[in-house]
């Protein structure tokens, strides 16, 4: 988890308060690396959504039962191809598209098991990492990448015109984007240069056929 | 904490009491059981609106006795003692646990060394072949006889993992949660196999006399130390076995003969041996077959979702990563199956390195999961 910890009024993390407001009240959701289970148990508990997270971390995966949500150890990067084509409505994928394998093939994944996805990650495009390493010469470390390049996880770190080039190859349907600061905060400039001032992007994807 | 004085951490004295149930019995092979005793032990009390009830169903060579001891000089506690008591993952301060041992077993049960009611003699292989939905069927008798209207929890390792699920699908109103530790939907061919070379060394055993060498006053020594020998390598891991054993010599030196030289063969002999004062070779036969039978999905054109159609309950499941007899991918077709059927389920793969008796001890990963879990489970019904 890279983005910085800040929490909504009612205590939820705010990037996933943001990622909450896009889901429907009743729905399926497949939370694909859920940490400690914090979204699925609050749409649990305020949107009657049913559902299951993924989680390869021991710790985490206690943390989810301690909190009753359905949470299944199991490695991203080890496939999903036993979950059914459009068994979800949701799939949800927060902070963690750059850590995987094949982020690539878990898009495709994600699209053909959900009927919408909802994927956040950290943009390198942001000008602080453009200056890191354009101007310093160094690998960045800010808010959104707390990591140094030795200890992080991040292996497919990409931008926001990266992601969206990914999209239009793959003819992926964009049916929302919402860029934000470090601190979960969205403002004019960063709804019109995307990719030079948001520090985290959310997306929500569709299927082109099923749009 | 109710804890014994003489034995801290543990239930302390317990005592089998026996359930005498006036048949007639059906069972899956089409025979019946006239009348039969199922043996078993509690531990902890039963609330006053009896929802506190955790049923634990034992595996292979497991019997009633799950907790505590049975004298003040008992050298040894019931076999999930680790894991059973006061304060323990499974908490008997929360919890009222109840331990049936199941038909077809040896020094509880009614098995084939039980007396048969018409002849007096024991049963021996005139005991008919029991199942894992036999055994579900006999303890919901059980459950009823106790005034329990649903188990709480319903948990159980390897065998007993399949017995959980059958209660799941045979009995979805009787239990919240459901425990499945260790197992698989079904034995795979090697599986089969294995169990296989156990039957054969014990109905080949020129002291098995077909099943009726309790007349003949002796038992099928060789053929029982047999087949524990080659069960107790599956349970343990190479891994295991290497950090137990590696080559180890028992004399420190090679003798060019076959007598016992390395200490995993003296092992192997001991647990063999032990194994055979304390077990009976018709039983071994039995539970083996319940295990080759276990496939709720048959039933269903082979889909094992559609036999989890209708359960009710909520999983928790667990496997360990280094158990090759029912490994974790095998885990993985129970849970993939259960979110097929939009059940509710969670799933843990415990990091371990002794093998398929990982089950019966406690990783902190092992225990704080089931702990967490069952914590949950007490929280709804308030106990």
């Amino acid at each position: 988890m890279n983005t910085q910890t800040t929490h909504s009024h009612d205590g939820l993390r705010d990037d996933l308060a943001l990622i909450s407001n896009w889901i429907t009240p009743g729905a399926r959701v497949l939370d694909l690396g859920c940490g400690d289970g914090a979204l699925l148990a609050h749409l649990q508990a305020h949107k009657q959504v049913s559902g299951y997270g993924l989680e390869i971390d021991a710790d985490n995966v206690i943390e989810c039962v301690a909190a009753g949500v359905n949470v299944l150890q199991l490695d991203l990067d080890a496939g999903l191809e036993q979950f059914e084509d459009n068994s979800f409505d949701f799939v949800v994928m927060s902070s963690a598209l750059q850590e995987v394998r094949r982020p690539d093939e878990l898009i495709d994944e994600m699209l053909r098991i959900g009927r919408d996805s909802i994927v956040t990650f950290p943009n390198f495009g942001h000008w602080k990492p453009r200056i890191s390493l354009g101007l310093r010469g160094l690998m960045p470390v800010s808010g959104s990448l707390p990591n140094r390049w030795y200890d992080t996880p991040n292996i497919h770190l990409c931008t926001v015109r990266d992601f969206e080039t990914l999209c239009r190859q793959k003819q992926v349907d964009i049916v929302r984007r919402h860029v934000v600061n470090h601190a979960h905060r969205s403002n004019i400039g960063m709804r019109t240069f995307p990719n030079l001032l948001g520090e985290i992007a959310l997306y929500q994807l569709r299927h082109h056929d099923t749009a | 904490m109710t804890t014994h004085a003489d034995f801290p951490g543990s239930v302390g004295l317990v005592e089998p009491q026996t359930l005498h149930v006036d048949g007639p019995m059906p069972l899956d092979c089409g025979k019946q059981l006239s009348q039969f005793d199922l043996v078993y032990e509690t531990y902890g009390r039963l609330n006053a609106d009896a929802s506190n009830a955790v049923l634990i169903c034992h595996a292979l060579s497991g019997n009633h006795h799950a907790a505590g001891y049975h004298s003040e000089d008992d050298p040894k506690p019931g076999w999930w003692d680790k894991c059973i008591g006061p304060g323990k993952m499974i908490d008997t301060d929360r919890f009222f646990v109840v331990c049936p041992a199941n038909l077809g077993g040896y020094n509880g049960s009614t098995g084939p060394h039980s007396a048969h009611p018409e002849t007096g003699r024991h049963y021996g292989p005139d005991f008919p072949v029991v199942t894992v939905g036999d055994w579900v069927r006999s303890q919901d008798i059980l459950r009823a006889a106790l005034g329990i209207e649903q188990w709480c929890a319903v948990i159980g390792g390897s065998l007993g993992g399949m017995q959980v699920m059958q209660w799941s699908i045979d009995f979805p109103d009787r239990l919240r949660h459901a425990v499945v530790i260790a197992a698989a939907p079904k034995l795979s061919a090697q599986n089969i196999a294995f169990n296989e070379i156990a039957r054969q060394a014990i109905v080949t055993d020129p002291e098995f006399h077909g099943g009726r060498y309790y007349e003949h006053d002796v038992v099928p020594r060789r053929g029982l130390m047999l087949a524990r020998m080659l069960g107790h390598i599956t349970y343990l891991s190479d891994e295991a076995m290497r950090a137990k054993f590696g080559r180890d010599l028992r004399d420190g030196r090679i003798s060019y003969g076959f007598d016992v030289e390395f200490q995993v063969e003296s092992y192997l002999r001991y647990q063999g041996a032990s194994f055979v004062d304390r077990f009976d070779a018709n039983t071994y036969l039995l539970m083996t077959k319940a295990l080759d039978y276990f496939d709720p999905a048959h039933a269903h054109g082979g889909d094992l979702a559609k036999a989890f159609a209708p359960v009710t309950a909520r999983f928790m499941v667990i496997s360990f990563t280094s158990d090759w007899r029912f490994a974790p991918a095998r885990s993985r077709e129970i849970v993939d199956a259960l979110v097929d059927a939009g059940k509710q389920v969670s799933y843990a793969e415990v990091t371990s390195d002794l093998g398929h008796d990982d089950f019966l001890l406690t990783m902190p990963h092992y225990v704080n999961t089931l702990r967490a879990y069952l914590n949950r489970a007490a929280v709804e019904i308030g106990a």
